[in-house]
């Protein structure tokens, strides 16, 4: 395969609401194989509505899509694509709708067309990865918010996708949560294009930063985002920065450091750009 | 919480086949409404509730429920009696009291309180799960085993949006009351729960859809049928043929 292979090739895509205004447009967005992409945007900008395009959930209004080289136009495409693309939803109530833990797992390998035994297989092996062991039997609904988030997770995963896309996956997690997401994903030899509100959860386990803005994507350094690490009360927890005013109170040393991963970083873009 | 307090245990009946239970259940519910002998009604009575003893359960929690049941009988016993024309059994002022409507309050009583028992000895001590599982392989059309799987699923769900949108009205300082704001506020909740409940059906939709749903459902229960549950079946057939025959073999009930 094919390490920068073209997978997902979006031309001129436009979308909007019935009735809502213009959400996408124009918007031209390539995911590549390898790629690990983190898209931060504010709300209401598009970022769920560009995963749903990529899944056929919701048809654009105008453009051109091209999923795994082939043209994604109706079901039947799509049908194709969500057999080798993973979304995990928001809510994991909405992708947990069996009574078993065991029985949601298995519900993507057996709609693949597995025998019922090797689904089985499967699903109890996305569980052990996941470290969900034993939670086979456990009833859906009571589970706690990051069991079932690591369960939504499993059942996306037991499909043995090749691209992962993730809508907020730590939103509401506690931070061990958290961490183990952190651990998982950077484990996973997958691609990935994840959206969160995280900087520092995205800086670790994403190549490129993208965002959106008037309906389009943009390359993170255009909007002048950049990693960099720094030190203060609370820091753990996700929060913003008013950039020009924390430059000022940076000491003149530590500049010169955040300047080189800065460096760093639009390299890296850079090389995703390219590739 | 909807909670399940029987569902689990260790008893004999708990370890039965949940195929047999809930087609013997189905039998024995079925002979006992279309009963009307008060010594059929008694004897089903007396079996429900040796059921119910075998299988172990919280009594306490039993109680409960056997009370809100016979809570609503209690209101069939203040009408019927009353209204119910025939034979005059005595007569409380100007009120007559007929013996059919007697007769026709007690029957109901029995029936409801056998069947409901025999219902908590039987059904409820499965998890809902295999109920759904149960009654799949019993050949209940697909599409209504799983909106029944999909209904206990998603009234946790509800209910934690309902409590949701109600303690944002309590916490702006509602307080409910017999006045046009409380009915109007209720109103709304209610509204908001089916647009959500419609929102949160479309994006289960969509979940499903990307996980390859093309409109089939798997179950992926087994279900043993061991030496017990034959002995169970065999019992509950000798039982319910006695049932039906003391029915038929007596006279008219009244």
């Amino acid at each position: 395969m094919n390490k920068n292979e073209l997978l997902i090739n979006f031309e001129g895509i436009s979308f909007n609401y019935p009735g809502g205004i213009q959400v996408l447009s124009n918007l031209d967005f390539h995911f590549h194989r390898g790629d690990r992409i983190g898209l931060i945007a504010p709300n209401g900008s598009g970022k769920t509505t560009l995963l749903h395009l990529i899944m056929g959930l919701l048809k654009p209004c105008t453009g051109r899509i091209e999923i795994f080289g082939k043209p994604a136009k109706d079901e039947k495409d799509f049908a194709d694509v969500r057999r080798r693309i993973g979304l995990l939803f928001q809510d994991a109530d909405d992708q947990l709708f069996s009574p078993t833990v065991l029985e949601d797992v298995a519900f993507g390998p057996l709609n693949l067309g597995k025998p019922k035994n090797e689904a089985i297989q499967i699903a109890q092996q996305t569980l052990a990865f996941l470290g969900l062991d034993g939670f086979e039997n456990r009833i859906t609904f009571k589970l706690s918010g990051g069991e079932k988030r690591l369960v939504s997770l499993a059942t996306v995963l037991a499909m043995q996708p090749e691209i992962l896309l993730l809508d907020e996956p730590i939103n509401g997690l506690d931070m061990k949560t958290k961490a183990r997401l952190k651990e998982i994903l950077s484990s996973i030899n997958l691609s990935y294009l994840l959206i969160s509100h995280d900087f520092d959860f995205l800086a670790e386990i994403v190549d490129a930063t993208y965002t959106m803005q008037d309906g389009k994507i943009l390359l993170d350094k255009e909007l002048h985002l950049h990693e960099h690490v720094h030190a203060h009360e609370l820091g753990t927890y996700p929060h913003q920065h008013d950039m020009s005013e924390e430059r000022k109170n940076i000491p003149v040393g530590n500049r010169q450091k955040t300047d080189d991963r800065r460096q760093e970083t639009n390299n890296s873009n850079q090389k995703s750009e390219t590739s | 919480m909807i909670s399940e307090p029987f569902a689990i245990g260790s008893s004999i009946v708990h370890q039965l086949d949940p195929r047999i239970r809930v087609g013997f259940t189905i039998l024995y519910a079925f002979v006992i409404a279309l009963a009307y002998q008060f010594s059929v009604l008694i004897a089903a009575l007396m079996l429900s509730t040796i059921l119910v003893v075998i299988s172990q359960v919280n009594i306490k929690e039993v109680f409960k429920r056997i009370g809100m049941v016979n809570a609503l009988i209690f209101l069939l016993w203040l009408v019927l009696p009353f209204t119910f024309p025939g034979e005059v059994l005595t007569r409380i002022g100007p009120f007559a009291i007929y013996r059919p409507g007697v007769m026709f309050a007690a029957q109901i009583t029995l029936k409801s309180n056998a069947i409901l028992l025999a219902f908590i000895a039987l059904i409820a001590t499965m998890p809902f799960a295999t109920l759904g599982h149960a009654l799949h392989r019993l050949r209940v059309p697909q599409k209504i085993v799983h909106l029944l799987l999909m209904t206990y699923r998603y009234i946790f769900v509800i209910e934690q949006e309902y409590k949701r949108l109600l303690r944002a009205a309590k916490i702006r300082g509602f307080q409910p009351g017999t006045n046009i704001n409380t009915y109007r506020t209720f109103a709304y909740v209610i509204g908001m729960l089916f647009v959500r409940s419609a929102a949160r059906a479309e994006r289960v939709h969509q979940a499903m859809l990307c996980r390859g749903f093309k409109g089939k459902f798997y179950n992926l229960q087994e279900f043993k049928t061991g030496m017990g549950s034959w002995l169970f079946s065999i019992i509950m057939t000798v039982l319910i043929i006695g049932l039906i025959v003391m029915e038929v073999s007596k006279g008219k009930a009244f």
